[in-house]
């Protein structure tokens, strides 16, 4: 996925002049062709990451579109402010994209794991969050980050996922995309966890239990429309998603839930990982079973909503 | 400003004001009828609680109406207690939390280098705002990029918010540091117009470094009542007596 990612950035930069890359201080040899050809616009600043947010900012008032690509802890927690008040409050086209959002980087600890990337960018003003499930819809996606207005935070996943998404259903920011069609439970996902349901999908089939699944990519602005759409009919919700329960997905469909006021009632639950630190260490596959964000827990959980 | 809402951070204003004058009546090259020429010399008021002094050489050279004077602060005002970008004509960053403007400053000379224009960028920071890392991240940037159309000023009045900067975060030897950091280092009388003139008009800039210029200033300078005291940081619910013997005190400077 980072991968694809960059490769789209070097095809953008190369039709389009405004398009700068900026680095903190990342592995050795990224986009060494983009770095090669356009010298001018690749930047590798260093470790110091709320200068660079600042950086961004000041090309981006100058026209210029900056992608710039760091580890998603680093990028979210270090320079909130600067992306707050810099990026944000300026309303200023600068595309963030955090490397190893959520569990991936397990065995390096808790430092390193970006459980809350999602709810730190969700509670800022003007900003666009954007997780895909999988390369392919990243390769969808890069193309339409060049004229999107304002900051946006994209999501990239540990690299090697499962393609998940289809090429039949449209892909635009700001529009959930309807992975599936179900008449009892509809679960809501964003980002690589779509694959679990999809796949909790096809075990609930063998006991006639259907799974409407909605592909939330994009968490903010959320897509409200498509959600209340997709609930209607549907006996519970359910939220999976690989950050906290706190500001992420769950919360933001939680609150749209709440003021829904359905009738009749629907049940509610969010699949997420607990508020605390991680303390282990690992795979992100193991951390996911640890916290329950799995295919299983999709199951138990519907089973049990269903038989509520 | 201060005699309509009674309020705003006057100390702060009144050592910058002469950087300020010389900054937007000898130096940057702007056109008020179209505040966003491409080609316009930027400046950013890092420290944006000064914005008082900013907001009058806006007034002055056009930019907004000197009505707009009297609504500082108010609810509906355009000006604030801190500058706000595309709120207010000629106002290139919002301002207001340390540390931010050196950055942004940073970006805005490289995007002049990508975009081959000439314009030169200015930076104003406060001796406190030298406490924040990001000034220093900023200063290790512009160096490594031999930003020479990228100068920074530093409002140097020894005083923070609390009291003395030597007592509260001690920044000295600061002209040492920027040196260090990759700067070409000036130091001025930052209430001596012709100095200031002198070390901000030179011309060309063909060096390889860019520039600071430390200039040294008195807190709340012009009112008696108000250099070097800490307690002129910002100042609020301002008595019709206070004001009367600011306005006397400037008057009799």
């Amino acid at each position: 996925m980072r991968k694809t990612c960059l490769n789209e950035i070097y095809k953008l930069a190369k039709q389009d002049a405004r398009v700068i890359f900026l680095g903190s201080d990342i592995g050795s040899g990224t986009l060494a062709q983009f770095q090669k050809e356009m010298p001018e616009r690749y930047f590798m600043e260093g470790v110091c990451e709320a200068n660079i947010i600042g950086m961004m900012s000041g090309l981006a008032m100058n026209d210029k579109i900056p992608y710039l690509n760091t580890i998603a802890v680093f990028l979210t927690r270090r320079c909130y402010e600067q992306i707050m008040l810099d990026a944000a409050m300026h309303n200023l086209k600068i595309r963030l994209i955090g490397s190893g959002g959520g569990l991936v980087y397990a065995p390096l600890g808790p430092t390193h794991l970006a459980f809350e990337d999602i709810s730190l960018m969700r509670s800022i003003p003007n900003m666009t969050i954007v997780a895909p499930c999988d390369a392919e819809e990243m390769k969808r996606l890069m193309p339409q980050t060049l004229d999107y207005e304002g900051p946006m935070y994209i999501r990239l996943a540990k690299g090697g996922e499962q393609v998940v998404s289809s090429l039949d259903k449209e892909f635009k920011i700001g529009k959930a995309i309807l992975m599936r069609e179900g008449e009892d439970v509809l679960v809501v996902t964003t980002g690589i966890v779509l694959k679990l349901a999809l796949e909790a999908a096809e075990e609930l089939k063998a006991k006639k239990i259907g799974l409407r699944i909605l592909h939330m990519h994009t968490v903010k602005p959320i897509d409200r429309e498509a959600f209340l759409k997709a609930a209607s009919g549907c006996k519970a919700v359910i939220t999976v998603e690989e950050n906290s329960v706190v500001g992420g997905l769950g919360s933001a469909i939680s609150e749209i839930f709440a003021e829904a006021c359905f009738t009749p009632a629907k049940k509610f639950l969010r699949i997420g990982l607990p508020d605390i630190f991680p303390s282990k260490y690992g795979s992100q596959e193991k951390l996911m079973q640890f916290f329950g964000v799995t295919k299983e827990a999709i199951v138990s959980a519907v089973t049990r909503l269903i038989n509520a | 400003m201060v005699d309509y809402a009674r309020r705003g951070h006057i100390g702060s204003a009144f050592s910058i004001v002469e950087i300020i004058r010389v900054l937007y009546e000898e130096i940057l090259r702007l056109d008020p009828k179209n505040p966003l020429w491409k080609d316009r010399d930027r400046f950013i008021l890092s420290k944006g609680h000064g914005c008082l002094a900013l907001y009058t050489a806006l007034a002055e050279k056009g930019f907004i109406k000197k009505d707009e004077l009297k609504r500082f602060c108010e609810f509906e005002a355009m000006l604030g207690g801190h500058p706000q970008y595309a709120k207010v004509p000629g106002v290139e960053a919002s301002t207001g939390s340390l540390g931010h403007g050196l950055s942004i400053g940073v970006g805005i000379a490289l995007s002049g280098r990508i975009d081959k224009k000439d314009f030169r960028t200015f930076v104003l920071l406060g001796d406190g705002e030298c406490n924040e890392g990001t000034i220093w991240e900023a200063a290790m940037c512009a160096s490594k990029h031999r930003l020479n159309r990228l100068t920074v000023m530093i409002d140097y009045n020894k005083m923070q918010c609390y009291g003395l900067t030597s007592e509260v975060m001690e920044i000295e030897p600061l002209a040492a540091k920027w040196f260090s950091f990759g700067f070409d280092v000036k130091e001025v009388n930052g209430h001596d117009l012709l100095a200031l003139r002198g070390v901000l008009g030179k011309t060309p800039l063909d060096g390889e470094k860019p520039l600071v210029v430390i200039c040294h200033t008195i807190k709340g300078k012009g009112v008696s009542s108000l250099e070097g005291n800490a307690l002129a940081h910002h100042k609020s619910k301002i008595s019709d007596d206070e004001i009367k013997r600011f306005f006397d005190e400037l008057e009799h400077y």
